[in-house]
Order: C-alpha cells, then sequence, then structure tokens
C-alpha cells in the first residue's frame, strides 16, 4: 500500500534555533496520527510545514496525490500546493477564527469551500450546507448568521464543517479543542470521533491533551524540544512509556 | 495460532532514579487453534504483563511473539490495529470504554469495525447482552457507570461480538455470580470449539478445570521469584 503522505527528514529553523528537526514518518490511508508534546516542543512548527503553511529548511513531504502519485510538496508550484490544500486537504485550526472568515455568514463559510473547488449550483450548494450544518449539530435556522454570533464550540463545529464539506483525504488538526470547556471539548470530541470513522479520515492531530488522542488517535509521536522522542501505538505509548520525557507527561495526567 | 519464544521485558523508571525492574525473562509457550492455556502463578508474576505483550499493549524488550503470521514483538503500529481487528481479541480486568457510547454501541463496535452491518451488528450485541443477563432497559446508557460485575460483562460482550481467531482473558470469571459465570465458561467452550486459540488468567479453580487444557506457571519467568 501507498502511504498517504511520507514525510522525510524534515526540519525548520528560526534562526539558529531549532523549530523541529530530522522528523520522519509514513502515515497510510485510514490512520490518525497525534502529535503530543509541551508548548515550544515544534509540534506547531511541523504541522505547519506539514501542510504547506511554512516551508521547512530540510526534507521532503510527499503527498499521494489523486493524478500524479507521491510528489513532494515542499517543491511544487505555490499553485500546485494551493490546490492541493483546497481539494485534498484541511486544516482546522485551534482558534476558530483563523479557519473562518467572520463576516461571512455560516452557510456562507462552508458554501465558500465547495465554490473553491468549482460547485456553481447555488440550490446545490446551500443544500450541502445545511447537510452539513445538521452534521456538526448547527440548526438549519442559523445559516444566514455570521459566526461572531456564534458561541466557541459553535464556532469550532462551524470550522469542522466548512473543512470536511469538500471531502479532503487529509486533515491536520492544530489543537482542535484547545480553549473549549470540557462539556463544549466532550461533544466536539464525539462528533470528531464520529466523522472520523464514518469518513474513514486520514488526520494529523497535534494537541497537548493526552485524552484527546487517546480518543482520536491509533498512532503517537511525541515531541520535545523539536525532536521526536518516541512513537508507537497510541495505547502502547501512554501505558508503557519509553522515554523519560514521555513517562513524565503521562504521570502528569490527574485521574479524575 | 500463538506462539511466544523466550521473550523478557523490564520497566525502566526514568524519573525515579532510573530505576530497571525487571519483570520476565525468557518466556515461552504456545497454543494451538482450538486449544485454551491458564497462565497461572502469584500475582506480580506477570501473567497479566504478558498479555498485554501479546496484544501489543506493552512493549517487549526481547524474544519474538508471533500471533498468526505476524511478530507483535516487532511490528509495526499499523499491523498491529490490523491485527486486533480481525484475529486478536481481548477481554481486559476492567472495562475500558468512551463515555457517552452506549453500551449497544460498545458490544456492536468491533463488528462494525469489521465490517458487519449496522443492523446485524446490533442483532449480535442484543443477542449477547440477553444472554449475559444485562437488562434491556440499561442498553441505551453508557456502561461507564454500571456495577463492576455488569461491566465485566458487557467487556465479555464486546471480547465476544467478533469470532477472533486468538483471545486473550484476564480473569473474565472474577466478579460474576454462579449463573453468570457458567455462562461466560460455556462461551469460552463455544470459541474454543469453532476453533480460537485462548490464553486466559482465572483465579477461580473450577472455572480453569471447566476450561483450561493446560497451565503455564508464571513464576518460573520471572527474574527474583524462580525457585
Amino acid at each position: 500500500m501507498t502511504p498517504l503522505l511520507q514525510v522525510e527528514n524534515i526540519a525548520k529553523f528560526y534562526g539558529a534555533r531549532i523549530g523541529c528537526a530530522d522528523v520522519s514518518f509514513d502515515l497510510y490511508p485510514g490512520e490518525v496520527m497525534g502529535i503530543v508534546g509541551e508548548s515550544g516542543s515544534g509540534k506547531s512548527t511541523l504541522l505547519n510545514c506539514l501542510a504547506g503553511h511554512l516551508v521547512p529548511d530540510r526534507g521532503a513531504v510527499r503527498f499521494d496525490t489523486r493524478t500524479g502519485g507521491l510528489r513532494n510538496t515542499v517543491t511544487m508550484s505555490e499553485p500546485e500546493r494551493r490546490m492541493l490544500g483546497r481539494t485534498d486537504w484541511a486544516f482546522v485550526h485551534q482558534h476558530a477564527r483563523d479557519g473562518l472568515r467572520m463576516n461571512v455568514s455560516a452557510g456562507g463559510n462552508v458554501g465558500e469551500r465547495l465554490m473553491a473547488v468549482n460547485a456553481r449550483h447555488y440550490a446545490e450548494i446551500r443544500t450541502q450546507a445545511i447537510d452539513w450544518l445538521g452534521r456538526v449539530e448547527i440548526m438549519a435556522d442559523r445559516i444566514d448568521d455570521r459566526p461572531t454570533a456564534f458561541s466557541g464550540g459553535m464556532q469550532q463545529r462551524l470550522q469542522i464543517a466548512r473543512n470536511l464539506v469538500t471531502g479532503p483525504r487529509l486533515v491536520f488538526m492544530d489543537e482542535p479543542t484547545g480553549g473549549l470547556d470540557v462539556s463544549v471539548q466532550a461533544r466536539l470530541l464525539d462528533l470528531l470521533r464520529g466523522l472520523v470513522r464514518e469518513m474513514r479520515l486520514s488526520a494529523i492531530i497535534v494537541t497537548h491533551d493526552l485524552a484527546v488522542v487517546r480518543l482520536l488517535a491509533d498512532r503517537l509521536m511525541v515531541m520535545k524540544d523539536g525532536h521526536v522522542v518516541e512513537t508507537g501505538l497510541t495505547d502502547q505509548v501512554l501505558d508503557d512509556p519509553q522515554h523519560a520525557y514521555t513517562q513524565l507527561l503521562v504521570s502528569s495526567v490527574l485521574q479524575v | 495460532m500463538i506462539v511466544v519464544e523466550n521473550v523478557s521485558k523490564s520497566f525502566v523508571l526514568h524519573n525515579q532514579g532510573a530505576a530497571t525492574i525487571p519483570v520476565m525473562k525468557g518466556a515461552s509457550l504456545r497454543v494451538a487453534a482450538g486449544e485454551c492455556l491458564a497462565l497461572t502463578g502469584a500475582s506480580g508474576a506477570g501473567k497479566s504483563t504478558l498479555m498485554r505483550m501479546i496484544y501489543g499493549n506493552y512493549l517487549t524488550s526481547s524474544g519474538s511473539i508471533m500471533v498468526g503470521d505476524v511478530d507483535v514483538a516487532r511490528a509495526a503500529p499499523r499491523e498491529i490495529i490490523t491485527l486486533r481487528r480481525h484475529t486478536l481479541g481481548y477481554v481486559s480486568q476492567f472495562l475500558r470504554v468512551v463515555p457517552r457510547v452506549s453500551t449497544l454501541d460498545v458490544v456492536a463496535e468491533p463488528l462494525l469495525a469489521t465490517g458487519t452491518s449496522r443492523a446485524d451488528a446490533v442483532q449480535t450485541a442484543r443477542d449477547l447482552l440477553t444472554r449475559l443477563n444485562i437488562p434491556e432497559r440499561l442498553w441505551t446508557l453508557s456502561p461507564t457507570t454500571f456495577s463492576g460485575g455488569e461491566q465485566q460483562r458487557v467487556n465479555i460482550a464486546r471480547g465476544f461480538a467478533y469470532p477472533y481467531p486468538a483471545l486473550l482473558l484476564d480473569e473474565p470469571t472474577a466478579s460474576l455470580d454462579p449463573v453468570n459465570r457458567a455462562t461466560v465458561l460455556a462461551m469460552v467452550n463455544e470459541a474454543k470449539a469453532r476453533g480460537a486459540a485462548i490464553i486466559g488468567i482465572f483465579h477461580d479453580h473450577a472455572a480453569r478445570e471447566a476450561i483450561c487444557d493446560r497451565q503455564l506457571d508464571m513464576t518460573r519467568y520471572t527474574p527474583g521469584l524462580a525457585a
């Protein structure tokens, strides 16, 4: 089987400081990988390099494109990379406002992504938008409201609808539940878990919340100071951590 | 079906003075299809640890663990996920589920994950829950609030929903009343009859006598405990 994403020796420096270095892994279709680590460990830098938002200083990110097989997204042209960003990838930001257009209606936010991949029929776009709002538990009567009128949890669900409506093959998520209170987090996680399984999504989720990865991720990568210190099956890394830092991380979680 | 050869395991606790705790050395066993092997030995002998190693939940320091044609000690995460989905079932001592998911869905999940239709999966789940005496009014609730015995029976229903060719059972009868214990023992015997290779931990003598073909005392592989 061809991996969907093949990451080879990615490194990104901020001046002399290491953002992330020597990161390599393969992600296969249908796999969900979690990346955990404390703030400053390089996990968001890595995610942004993978999603084409940052240009890595070294290494290759090969994506299995629909027409050309594995292609290095680091060296492909900007328009090609942008096209992948619209058709094959999705990026869920921690702050919904970074991923939404705040002065466009909820329906418009979802519809815009469809139009970007050449949907033109207004009624169909609106029907699909309503369908997706329903799937993320936003009432159809809120379709014409702007996200500014939504709560934080609703904004995050809207961002997810906007990202998934075009049926992406790979979803990048940066702290998707960060900053939400726990009951809202729980609902969002249930929603994500359902969508991941139903749509057989491949995803890379960056988070510092071990409960989130236990729930969503098949595999886990632990980062510290820009380097990967441990990888493995999620339950194995959490139940039998090998590296000193992972052991500290796991033992730091309070049992409720 | 399951062949464990010369495996050892130690835990290194980096944050507690880098203490190294060897817990297993040179363990070997082999279980054929249709056979049930009981692991015995006192607490701390490494029975559950070996089970977790076979399931890929704990890493194996050295040696090999073949389940079918996969060496769990060396397999990539996605190979272990496939193995767990189609070949190797595990009934742990304690039920660990996602909160807010209904009992019926918890039990049906292994079938849904292997492509059984929703209707068939739910029907099998209903049959199992009925057989294990979980009252129907509880089926739509999450098992997280159930009593210990009820949780254990939900766990067993989930473990037996899909006909795995290999099964690991960690004290499946520990907190059950005699009626339910008899049901579980009958289910284990049925699994053996259809050809499942089973490794089990049973503290209950009678249960062990009723279903196990052989016993293996894990104490002989425990460093510091071996006589």
